[in-house]
């Protein structure tokens, strides 16, 4: 092979001596891609320019020859730059490889199934800005009397969140009682992470439980954005507060707990701040914009709602997702 | 055991004097002007490293024969530190990015064979060699 590149060389050399056209110059060109193709180094392809001027113009001064040695040497170092670029491609694509493996792990992981309860409809939307998701779901339900959502958000996104979202799944497992108290679960959940991860990494969640009988929905929060609540007959928002730590801080904490009466047409909006924190070129998307946003849709299902709210505020930043958005409506249908 | 000879590293001078032998035993052993770049290239790379992380250690090329084939080894020795992650020295990116040249995956690839035996505190040899084609 390298006889028949050097002689395949030699020739393109000579026509481009012989006439110095944008067509030669062309041919030589793509005779650089094959020998790229090939993996031949830099200085080999100069070693073959030399072996080949060697044969053409024999007479040449030896200082042009000696000339030639000092640019092999140079381009050596081209060479072993060009092949470190070439692995680290390659290492590069098996990263991503990995990383797609990873997220369809974590998919699977982390599956939840959106409860079927008398009177209530679920509408969830949970998009990760880059390949795992930082934001984590959870539904707990039970004799279809309650449902239970966590919303959880680990401060940071990637990998190291998406690692950290297995933690909180196997906390909430072992609860396996949507009839518990949110208070209680954050406290529980809290004690999990709090022994389990690193001072620097925080995770904010909310709990909510919607009773069935009486129509309540109570709720508490672990640094988490506040849900917002849809009041049908007035035709108004309003922000659900609840005071209470990030998870991880400390072990004992006391969470606050508070509760809601729904009525018919009335809805909960649970987030995360990939949704309160949307932003443009111009700055943040107004808290406004989004709840008049969802006003309009106050008719639609609460999938119809999520799913719509998604598609405008990605249109608004122009398709790129800086955060982890996530959006779970409870909404109370009769 | 083929014919051996060696340069001490001691001192910047000591990479050029390394290098001088390596290129010299690579064109008598036949090697052409390209690999002598490359065997040169690999030996310079050993011998900065015996003289930035070790101080002092020696650099030696031996000439082997075996089947009717050519080649040599070179063994770069020192009684430094040792390297405590070889894994780590031996990725691409780790060295370069750091601006300390081509590295130990540079060696690798200059070469056909490399090899590294090292124990912290007692010293590192590196033994790469080419054959030639």
């Amino acid at each position: 092979m390298p006889q028949e590149i050097e002689r395949q060389y030699k020739e393109i050399l000579r026509q481009y001596v012989m006439r110095q056209t944008e067509q030669n110059l062309y041919a030589g060109q793509n005779f650089s891609r094959q020998l790229i193709q090939k993996n031949i180094a830099p200085e080999e392809v100069i070693s073959i320019h030399k072996a080949a001027l060697e044969e053409m113009f024999p007479e040449l001064p030896m200082n042009v020859w000696h000339s030639f040695d000092l640019l092999i040497e140079m381009m050596i170092r081209y060479g072993l730059a060009h092949a470190e670029h070439q692995s680290l491609l390659e290492q590069q694509e098996e990263i991503k490889v990995e990383m797609d493996l990873a997220a369809n792990v974590q998919r699977t992981l982390l599956k939840t199934t959106v409860p079927e309860v008398a009177g209530l409809e679920i509408g969830l939307v949970s998009v990760p800005a880059r390949k795992m998701n930082g934001d984590y779901i959870y539904f707990l339900s039970d004799d279809l009397k309650n449902a239970g959502v966590a919303v959880a958000d680990v401060i940071g996104k990637g990998i190291p969140a998406a690692l950290c979202m297995s933690m909180i799944k196997y906390g909430m497992d072992s609860l396996q009682d949507a009839t518990s108290d949110p208070k209680k679960v954050l406290d529980i959940i809290n004690r999990i992470v709090e022994k389990s991860v690193d001072d620097d990494m925080f995770i904010s969640m909310f709990y909510g439980r919607y009773n069935v009988e009486q129509s309540v929905f109570t709720y508490a929060s672990a640094g988490h954005e506040p849900a917002l609540f849809y009041d049908a007959q007035k035709g108004e928002f309003s922000e659900l507060h609840a005071k209470g730590l990030l998870l991880g801080v400390v072990p004992n904490v006391t969470y606050a707990q508070h509760e809601v009466k729904m009525e018919y047409g009335d809805f909960i909006v649970m987030m995360t701040d990939g949704v309160t924190e949307c932003r443009t070129d111009e700055g943040f998307i107004e808290q406004e914009i989004i709840a008049s946003l969802i006003h309009s849709l106050r008719d639609e299902s609460a999938q119809t709602i999520v799913d719509t709210v998604y598609k405008e505020l990605e249109k608004m930043q122009n398709f790129e997702l800086r955060d982890d958005f996530t959006l779970v409506i409870f909404k109370k249908t009769h | 055991m083929g014919y051996r000879s060696s340069v001490e590293i001691l001192t910047e001078w000591d990479i050029v004097a390394a290098r001088q032998l390596g290129r010299n035993e690579a064109k008598e052993v036949g090697f052409g002007t390209v690999d002598q770049a490359r065997i040169t290239t690999a030996i310079s790379e050993l011998a900065r490293n015996i003289y930035l992380y070790a101080g002092k250690g020696k650099i030696e090329i031996e000439r082997i024969s075996e089947g009717g084939s050519f080649g040599i080894i070179i063994i770069a020795s020192d009684e430094g530190p040792g390297i405590p992650d070889v894994r780590k020295v031996m990725e691409d990116g780790f060295s370069t990015s750091g601006g300390l040249g081509a590295g130990m995956p540079g060696v690798k690839r200059l070469m056909d064979d490399f090899k590294i035996e090292t124990v912290l505190g007692e010293g590192t040899v590196i033994k790469a060699t080419k054959w030639i084609r």
